[in-house]
């Protein structure tokens, strides 16, 4: 992959730039001098060890949280509070989906289109149908969350997305709690949207698989701070001995219980 | 507990300043509504027809072997419309709503489909405060209608069997009239409703503070229900005082 995001000509993503972002959890420093830039329909991978702030960084790109310090611009824009309606089309991919458990898939999807009053209801039907086929989960509008399986709530979770017309999308560790197979259809899914409509993707995940098979770039982040920015070869390549033992360790079970 | 109230006072206000919105939440109220009158409507009747039923009991042989047998009616109907049938119909639907509000909520918040309410620019005050505030505003003050007349009809039942009363169906009923005035009803409907407005703010409040998981989301219940429950009976008595 190349450091300039793929496909230009269907570029219409937004540029995302984060400048000196601190933030602080009940005392405890969760972000330490944050400084990212991502390019507009670039995919961009957040990876590192849990509890390392990549999730605490999602939100405050998602606009969810307010930094401490430093800034957060996302098309040339001070991050606003969602419900402040800023001028460019975010969605976020929640960990665990986020379905409202109380509405059926489709009401989950046209949720946005719904409450907006952006266009009639058999209009909504329509554009929830084709969204729902696109992530593979046609005719399954009439069942209720607690029906689906994790993957398919997460597919879900990416066509209530699709359904805003999204400049940003952001994907909080879109592959845990899934199985191989799951876990590849959503990467798919990722890469395939991006391609398609030239979308900045920002995924947060540390599931190595995922973030070396779908990221233009990647950023590693550890305790908070930034260790290294790059495309997957630069940063297998790269120097620093805490980036490459998080890369290189090994869990192989079996010999683990010959071992312990 | 400052950080609280000052919290709860915001939340109304922005909720009260959303309510142009109520007609495009229309469907939501409609469904709190049916909500809360469904699921408490059987309870308001058993509890109402008792706590009459109790104060006649309990005034009825005092006043009859004082010679005011008379009054049995007024005691009961006053009481019943002005105090009893507010403030337990407020006390048992903060603990059947109340709880619920705060439980489904919180649940939503610990889920993260807030978040996603709000990443998809749907304010959760027009689309979760805002339903629930109107629905029990306007269902509580009537299930203490019900909760007045059912309570009357249960004075009414035990002062003519209790063989220590028996006041006839129709005297208990002429004195009732000669006391309860068309003021004390309202009275009762106005405590009604600032209770309603407490139940739904204390409650949404605690359900959009929840953190930690299916413990939090207890945490806020049981917070929900004991505030609601300590700020109607304080309320009570201020309310009381003003309108005395």
């Amino acid at each position: 992959m190349n450091e300039s995001p793929s496909n230009p000509a269907t570029q219409r993503g937004v540029a995302v730039r984060v400048r000196g972002l601190c933030k602080r959890l009940q005392g405890t420093p969760v972000l330490q001098d944050i400084d990212l830039d991502v390019a507009p329909g670039e995919i961009f991978v957040i990876m590192g060890p849990s509890g390392s702030g990549k999730s605490v960084l999602l939100r405050h790109l998602s606009g969810l949280m307010e930094p401490d310090a430093g800034e957060v611009l996302v098309g040339g824009q001070p991050v606003r509070a969602p419900e402040l309606m800023p001028d460019y089309r975010l969605a976020m991919v929640f960990q665990s989906g986020a379905l409202l458990n109380s509405l059926t898939v489709g009401e989950n999807v046209g949720l946005f289109l719904r409450e907006h009053r952006l266009k009639p209801p058999a209009e909504i039907a329509r554009i929830v149908a084709e969204k729902l086929a696109v992530v593979g989960l046609k005719g399954q509008e009439h069942k209720l969350p607690a029906e689906l399986s994790g993957g398919m709530k997460k597919r879900a979770a990416i066509a209530r997305a699709l359904v805003i017309d999204p400049q940003l999308i952001l994907y909080d560790e879109p592959t845990s709690e899934l199985d191989p197979v799951s876990a590849s259809v959503i990467a798919e899914e990722i890469v395939r949207l991006q391609r398609r409509i030239g979308v900045t993707s920002i995924v947060v995940s540390h599931d190595r698989d995922l973030v070396f098979g779908i990221a233009d770039r990647l950023a590693v982040i550890s305790g908070g701070r930034i260790l290294a920015v790059g495309t997957p070869a630069r940063i297998r390549a790269h120097p620093n001995a805490e980036l490459q033992a998080f890369l290189n360790v090994d869990f192989q079970f079996p010999s683990l219980k010959q071992t312990v | 507990m400052f950080e609280s109230i000052g919290e709860m006072a915001l939340l109304f206000f922005r909720t009260l300043g959303s309510l142009p919105q109520v007609w495009r939440q229309r469907h939501k109220v409609c469904e709190q509504f049916f909500e809360i009158g469904n699921a408490s409507l059987l309870m308001v009747c058993i509890l109402s027809f008792f706590i009459g039923g109790v104060i006649c009991l309990l005034t009825g042989p005092v006043l009859v072997e004082r010679g005011l047998a008379s009054s049995i009616g007024g005691l009961v109907g006053i009481s019943m419309c002005k105090e009893l049938a507010p403030v337990m119909m407020s006390i048992l639907i903060a603990g059947r709503i109340g709880s619920a509000m705060a439980a489904e909520i919180g649940s939503m918040q610990v889920y993260q489909e807030i978040d996603a309410l709000r990443t998809m620019n749907i304010n959760p005050i027009h689309y979760l405060v805002l339903p629930r505030l109107v629905a029990i505003a306007v269902a509580l003050p009537l299930l203490v209608v019900f909760a007045i007349l059912i309570g009357w009809g249960g004075g009414s039942l035990v002062a003519a069997l209790n063989h220590q009363i028996s006041i006839s169906f129709q005297s208990f009923f002429a004195n009732l009239r000669d006391f309860v005035t068309v003021g004390n009803v309202a009275n009762g409907l106005l405590k009604s409703f600032v209770f309603a407005l407490v139940i739904a703010v204390v409650s949404c409040h605690q359900g959009l503070k929840t953190i930690g998981g299916p413990r939090g989301i207890g945490r806020s219940v049981t917070k929900a229900v004991v505030n609601c429950i300590v700020m109607i009976v304080i309320l009570d008595y201020f309310l009381t005082r003003l309108t005395l």
